[in-house]
């Protein structure tokens, strides 16, 4: 043993110790309670929502979010950097925003990724469609509206029966059938696929189907398993599965006011900042006066150590009384 | 061969703004008690052996 | 000058061969306290070794085959073990104090360990390529973008996220954890406080 450790050591009682047994034989056991649990419980796998599931179970849902993103009324429309110079979503640390600071990074123009882009390459195949497209490209901004408020009106009055849904008549031009368009490639599993679409041949990327879906099927479907946010869902994993229990600290904070109240507006980026200040206590608590002191306090060292201090009492001083009462200590 | 009640709508412990799934609630009371566990049981072989 | 030799002394100043593996450990080591990092270590091993098999068949192979959901059901049960006695060897060894006699160093990489393993797990999660994984994704990714980071870190993008869990994270992961048992074996276990003899013998 180095001299250095001997030293640090000395009045300690040494003992033989096999860290390699140690080592396998806890291998062993975490495999075997591994085993046991994979075997026995499983894991979870709920399937995920699908464009084309969400158009088929409810085109209700479908329609109102595709017509949300044409007329600029979705979250993700006027949810800011990343995605777009909307404010919707635009969160601030004080006088300080990140997101604003570090800006547009991943464009997502919800009329022309969601709703435009779509129905253009489809209209490839569908005269009828590509001249209904050029009439509302060709038309106004207040025209447009006009027919986008008019074909939310209708769409509030339908009745469906999924798959299908009746939509009252309006006086909604080319908005009407863009969104039928839509709703039939909804169904027909072809907006999957078209949202992935980047210009490149391989696909990797679910930031604009994700962003489609997330305000209504997803958080739906993540409700019904109680995975919101405002329920410890950071949490929560599906069934009864344990989730990132781990997370309970950055979590609770999204339940207890301030966060709750005076934050609310920005509790992602203050629930961020607490437990970063958080975390650096405890990475730094070695230097932290008091708080580096605070398991002698707690005193659950003895329980530890007990033994070690039985064996103190009971063992007859082979020690000079100064060399026991100075603990020898690095630097 | 997943269990049907693991996949079951999950169970919760609600008490004033606290609301745990009862499977993290498991985990975290087994760390406590596996913590005491170990403070308290004796090491095989640990005790009073050479001097 | 030989810049082998002086790395060679100052290596072998600092953690001797011997001290790599030391066959002797201070009494009270005898104990079920100081099982909980090892255990840890081996939760990792078994991270790696399941995580290998599923990253070899692919991100799909395991929602189709009963062996690769079986193989994803140990990988899953291996991060609730990992984060289990990593939780509870934080516990431990905050309870002891460990840190002190100028053990600092690996109390802060004991915490790095910590926070990048919350990361592997998160990307691991939203890498499932399930609801859960949906659900994380659109969740996650507000408090991100809230302080800015998600626009270099983007959940939604499933390529990304993938490799940060299957090779970046694991990799750092893996160091730390290296880094960390290193500087255990350097300075050894931390000595019990000392004042607390001479209070029970007084009480």
């Amino acid at each position: 043993m180095m001299a250095r450790k001997k030293l640090y050591y000395r009045n300690v009682r040494m003992a033989p110790y096999d860290l390699v047994k140690e080592f396998l034989v806890a291998t062993a056991v975490v495999l075997v309670l591994v085993l046991i649990f994979s075997l026995v419980l499983s894991s979870p796998d709920e399937p995920p929502v699908t464009i084309q599931g969400v158009a088929q179970a409810s085109p209700q849902t479908f329609v109102q979010t595709t017509l949300d993103s044409l007329d600029g009324n979705s979250p993700v429309a006027g949810y800011g950097p990343p995605y777009n110079h909307g404010t919707g979503s635009v969160q601030t640390i004080g006088p300080v925003s990140l997101q604003k600071l570090i800006g547009v990074h991943i464009p997502v123009d919800t009329a022309q990724s969601f709703v435009l882009g779509p129905l253009t390459q489809a209209a490839a195949m569908n005269p009828a469609l590509k001249a209904q497209l050029t009439q509302f490209n060709a038309a106004s901004a207040p025209k447009q509206a006009a027919w986008e408020d008019a074909y939310g009106k209708a769409l509030a009055k339908a009745k469906e029966t999924p798959p299908t849904i009746a939509i009252p008549a309006c006086v909604c031009g080319p908005v009407a059938p863009m969104m039928a368009a839509l709703l039939q490639m909804g169904q027909s599993g072809a907006m999957d696929g078209l949202l992935l679409t980047s210009g490149h041949f391989y696909q990797t990327d679910y930031t604009r189907p994700l962003l489609f879906m997330q305000n209504n099927a997803v958080a739906a479907k993540a409700a019904n398993f109680n995975l919101l946010g405002s329920t410890w869902g950071v949490m929560n994993e599906t069934g009864n599965y344990p989730g990132q229990a781990w997370l309970w600290l950055y979590t609770m904070l999204y339940q207890i006011p301030p966060y709750t109240t005076a934050w609310a507006a920005n509790t992602d980026a203050l629930a961020i900042l607490t437990v970063t200040i958080l975390t650096l206590i405890l990475m730094f608590l070695p230097w932290i006066p008091g708080l580096n002191r605070l398991p002698r306090y707690l005193k659950v060292y003895r329980l530890i150590w007990k033994d070690y201090y039985r064996e103190q009492r009971d063992a007859p001083p082979t020690q000079p009384k100064s060399e026991q009462a100075k603990p020898p200590v690095e630097a | 061969m997943t269990p049907d009640f693991m996949n079951a709508p999950a169970h919760y412990f609600h008490a004033g703004f606290i609301l745990i799934s009862v499977a993290n609630l498991i985990v975290i009371v087994l760390m406590v008690l596996v913590f005491i566990l170990a403070v308290l049981l004796p090491f095989p072989g640990g005790r009073k052996t050479e001097r | 000058m030989s810049l082998t030799r002086s790395v060679q002394q100052k290596l072998s100043a600092t953690l001797p061969y011997e001290e790599l593996l030391p066959y002797e450990q201070p009494a009270y080591v005898h104990s079920y306290v100081y099982l909980f990092g090892i255990a840890t270590l081996a939760s990792f091993i078994l991270l790696i070794v399941s995580g290998i098999v599923l990253a070899a068949f692919g991100p799909q192979w395991w929602h189709f085959s009963t062996v690769g959901h079986f193989l994803n059901s140990t990988h899953y049960w291996s991060v609730q073990a990992f984060f289990f006695f990593m939780v509870v060897h934080l516990w431990a060894t905050f309870f002891q104090g460990a840190w002190r006699d100028g053990r600092g160093l690996t109390w802060v990489v004991g915490v790095m360990t910590f926070l990048a393993s919350i990361l592997t797990a998160f990307t691991g999660y939203i890498s499932q390529q399930n609801f859960d994984a949906q659900w994380i994704a659109v969740q996650g990714k507000d408090a991100l973008n809230a302080v800015g980071v998600g626009a270099f870190f983007n959940v939604l993008n499933f390529g990304q996220m993938y490799g940060y869990h299957i090779f970046i994270l694991p990799l750092v992961v893996g160091a730390l954890i290296s880094a960390h048992l290193l500087l255990v074996r350097m300075r050894g276990v931390v000595r019990p406080y000392d004042d607390a003899m001479a209070d029970e013998v007084r009480s």
